[in-house]
């Protein structure tokens, strides 16, 4: 593990990165917060993708990870943050392993429209439920660290990156770990030919089962962290089909070439946001739309693709086939 | 007795409306293999060109029957252009891709023709009450209801049975049929299936575009309108089995009464009954209820 | 002799009205070599699908080892020990001949846990080698299996099903598609691999010279029925057989390789 050229470019950008965020401006803080814990939750998308497996509804997970947070936080008044996204996780896990009974038999348009569904679903209750803050949603209390509570919104703001930052190098070292194991190498596998994993002695429907939980666990640690970065949560923001899409999107953006790619494409995503919301207000989702479909025609790779084709240098680790 | 009618006629009228925007989704999937994400696009462009032109006509003194004509022309329209559009500029050079992509592909012309919908009518809400105003209301059951909505039974009644005879009778029909069945077939045998592709694509995009059409002079048509009925009429799909226009009228049904109950009786449960007669459906018959015959593998 | 390895008892399934299989009984010992031979549509695929887990029969039962198995999914009886090729080559296109066999053995090695090992461990890798050149197709390592001629791809296809060490082997057609000077090559380089463990082989086949090269016995198929169960010698000279498998203008003797084509 120690040796993988990822995991050691992980580690290094990590170093970079919390040394780097003590000096930048607020507004760039805040663009990591939503850029990385979005990351998080594309990296489970990302290994559901690469097993040809689209969810169109995973915002259900990150909300509901959110959504743990805010009500954990306002009703029990814990502030903690580890305990806050503990608890996101776990909520979010017990679901994604509850509804991936249902879904692993299921595959193309039929996996992704039913995660689709029961986010609606979701989204419907909490719309039409006043005590979950029907379409106002909830204000997020300011997060405590381990007992250390800050004064200054910025020092709390700044400590959050610090602990997300961890928390997103700890993923990204754990997915990396898993792709290199037979499980996570299944995935090529499984995309090209599900009976022969079967004949050779593997339950596909067990592995997908498996990759499915992943992804939720990771979505309700990102939708945690992002209750606690943007200080509030409601249902169109967080649980709705556009919740899902941009999480989609993003994921195709940043290409399955490596854990890293979320980071940067979520990162990227986030700037784009920002500038198209001041410049054309009503052309967002337009340019979401207009740099999907010009990724898939020209680019399919996605930015990985793209960046490291710039730098000269093949995806990271493992022959070509397995990595795609 | 009262509560039963109204639930009955309301079910009815709603899956009408299902099933003629569904019909379309059901028919390029069948022909495709494609779920065709945009078609909420279609639904969303008819229902606001459907109400500009109402509204249009209206101020220059046309007379009020006028709309149905421009209900029908808007949806033909919409679904020409707009049809023709999507299938020749994005989806011919995608047919030899991963389904997957290309419902990504799909998904993403959806958010462009939403926002470009935005840029041609503007954020404001359109009203075009006029053909609806126009037939008065009628007496059921003890109850005035609107004329104009059992009509849409009506215009489902005319799109089934359209639909049936042109599947089962035309020679248009049967190739369609027989591309549903087995496209690699097909080509062998001679047929065209560029121009299948395009007149299917197309066809889909008028019945989605006339869903919206139809239902412009019942409701506020503003930004939005078309994600709603993905979900939905992906539901009527899905229980109907894909690709089955019969599948999709037992689909529209199902849906369509269960939620006019559930809105009379449980509103806060609306959605989810309506997942939930969804799975339940899946988990017996995981392609749907009458899902064409599967190929064998090995 | 011992008890039968694998058997089938009053096996029987239909596709609507056409019969794929009808009351089949038959049992093989550990180590024989059989050919199954018939027309197409005659039931063999279905026969082997079946005892793969991958078709629930109708009716009947099929035993490995005296253990039911005939409801089990194709993973589990796969890793009880019954194998198979297949008719179109199932492989793993987007990787490479290597990282096919790879797969295959990390599977058969590490169920459950040890599936979040890594692949490229050494033991993995050694054993994929050892199977690569047993089966002739070293030279293709590293290519894609897209790429491969449909020979090397009907051996890597052969070679993930032994991986695992099955006591029964079930291989659909594999000299299909080939040409007949590579037929006997194939099936020789398959044979000398197996030759080592004692492996209960069946081979569906519509070449007779190649059944009459390898096999103890023949088992005929006809309408979903076994109508000859003997030695080749019998079996290709059975008025019965001769008629609805091999045709009867045909000798099997016949040199060159107009003979023997069903």
């Amino acid at each position: 593990m120690l040796r993988d050229r990822t995991v050691q470019g992980l580690t290094l950008a990590l170093v970079v990165l919390l040394v780097v965020s003590a000096f930048v401006p607020s507004w760039i803080v805040n663009q990591m917060l939503f850029a990385f814990a979005r990351a998080i939750a594309v990296i489970g998308l990302m290994v559901l993708w690469r097993t040809r497996l689209v969810s169109f509804g995973h915002a259900l997970y990150f909300g509901l990870g959110a959504y743990t947070v805010a009500m954990v936080s306002r009703y029990t008044g814990i502030t903690d943050a580890f305990v806050l996204i503990g608890a996101a996780a776990a909520l979010s896990t017990l679901l994604g392993f509850l509804i991936g009974f249902i879904i692993r038999r299921y595959r193309d348009i039929f996996f992704a429209m039913l995660n689709l569904a029961f986010s609606m679903i979701l989204y419907g209750v909490l719309v039409k439920t006043e005590a979950l803050g029907s379409t106002d949603g909830f204000t997020v209390a300011a997060p405590t660290f381990a007992g250390i509570a800050f004064e200054d919104a910025q020092d709390v703001k700044f400590a959050l990156l610090c602990v997300l930052l961890v928390v997103g190098w700890a993923v990204a070292v754990g997915v990396q770990v898993y792709l290199r194991s037979t499980l996570g190498r299944l995935t090529t596998a499984i995309r090209d030919n599900e009976i022969r994993v079967e004949y050779l002695g593997y339950s596909v429907e067990h592995a997908i089962h498996i990759k499915y939980v992943l992804s939720t666990l990771l979505a309700g640690i990102g939708g945690g962290f992002m209750a606690l970065a943007l200080g509030q949560v409601d249902p169109d923001s967080m649980v709705n089909w556009t919740a899902s899409g941009e999480l989609v999107f993003v994921t195709i953006l940043s290409g399955p070439g490596s854990v890293a790619a979320p980071f940067i494409g979520s990162f990227v995503f986030e700037m784009l946001r920002t500038y198209a919301f001041e410049w054309m207000p009503h052309a967002w989702q337009m340019i979401v739309g207009g740099t999907l479909l010009v990724i898939i025609f020209f680019m399919p790779g996605g930015m990985w693709a793209l960046v490291t084709r710039l730098v000269g240098q093949r995806a990271a680790g493992g022959a070509p086939g397995m990595e795609r | 007795m009262d509560t039963a009618i109204t639930i009955l006629l309301d079910g009815l009228v709603f899956s009408s409306y299902l099933f003629i925007v569904s019909v379309g989704l059901t028919i390029i999937f069948g022909v495709m293999k494609i779920l065709n994400v945009a078609h909420g696009s279609f639904y969303a462009w008819g229902a606001y060109t459907a109400a500009f032109l109402i509204g249009l006509a209206a101020n220059a003194g046309w007379p009020d029957w006028a709309g149905f004509a421009i209900i029908l022309f808007a949806a033909i329209l919409v679904g020409l252009v707009l049809g023709l559009i999507l299938e020749r500029g994005i989806l011919q050079f995608m047919y030899h891709r991963d389904e997957v992509l290309i419902v990504l592909a799909t998904f993403g012309s959806f958010l462009v023709l939403e926002d470009v919908i935005l840029l041609v009518f503007g954020v404001n809400p359109y009203f075009a009450f006029q053909p609806m105003v126009l037939l008065g209301s009628v007496q059921l059951g003890g109850i005035a209801r609107d004329t104009y909505g059992l009509t849409l039974i009506g215009l489902a009644v005319v799109v089934a049975v359209g639909c049936w005879l042109a599947l089962k009778r035309t020679r248009w029909g049967k190739l369609l049929s027989a591309v549903i069945f087995d496209r690699e077939l097909s080509v062998t045998m001679g047929l065209n299936v560029t121009r299948v592709y395009i007149v299917t694509f197309t066809l889909g995009a008028m019945f989605g575009a006339l869903g919206g059409a139809y239902i412009a002079p019942t409701v506020s048509v503003a930004p939005g309108f078309g994600i709603d009925v993905i979900v939905l009429s992906f539901a009527v799909v899905v229980i109907g089995g894909m690709g089955s226009v019969p599948g999709a009228m037992v689909g529209a049904l199902a849906v369509g009464l269960v939620r006019a109950l559930a809105v009379h009786k449980f509103p806060q449960f609306e959605l989810f009954v309506i997942y939930a007669v969804m799975a339940t459906v899946l988990v017996f018959r995981p392609e749907g209820l009458f899902a064409p015959a599967k190929v064998r593998k090995i | 002799m011992g008890p039968p390895i694998l058997e089938v008892r009053n096996l029987h399934k239909n596709f609507g009205a056409v019969t794929a299989a009808s009351n089949i009984n038959v049992a093989f010992t550990p180590g024989e070599t059989v050919g199954i031979i018939g027309a197409n549509g005659a039931g063999k695929t279905t026969f082997v699908n079946m005892i793969t887990g991958y078709l629930p029969p109708a009716r009947g039962a099929i035993l490995y080892r005296s253990k039911d198995i005939t409801r089990l999914p194709p993973r589990d009886i796969a890793r009880l020990g019954i194998c198979r090729s297949f008719q179109v080559s199932q492989v793993f296109v987007s990787l490479s001949v290597m990282e096919n066999l790879l797969t295959a053995v990390a599977i058969a090695a590490s169920p459950g846990l040890g599936m979040l090992r890594p692949l490229r461990r050494p033991e993995l890798l050694a054993r994929a080698e050892v199977i690569l050149e047993r089966y002739d197709i070293g030279a293709y390592r590293d290519q894609l299996a897209s790429d491969l001629s449909q020979g090397a791809r009907k051996l890597l296809d052969i070679a993930m099903a032994v991986v695992s060490g099955p006591k029964v082997l079930l291989l659909d057609e594999p000299t299909s598609g080939i040409s007949t000077e590579e037929k006997t090559a194939l099936m020789d380089v398959v044979m000398d691999a197996l030759k080592q463990d004692e492996v209960t082989i069946l081979f569906i086949e519509h070449d007779m010279e190649i059944v009459e090269r390898y096999v103890d016995r023949v088992l005929a198929f006809y309408q979903g029925e076994i109508i000859c169960d003997a030695p080749p010698a019998d079996a290709l000279r059975d008025p019965r057989v001769l008629e609805y498998v091999i045709g009867t203008e045909v000798q099997p003797e016949a040199s060159g390789g107009a003979g023997g084509h069903a």
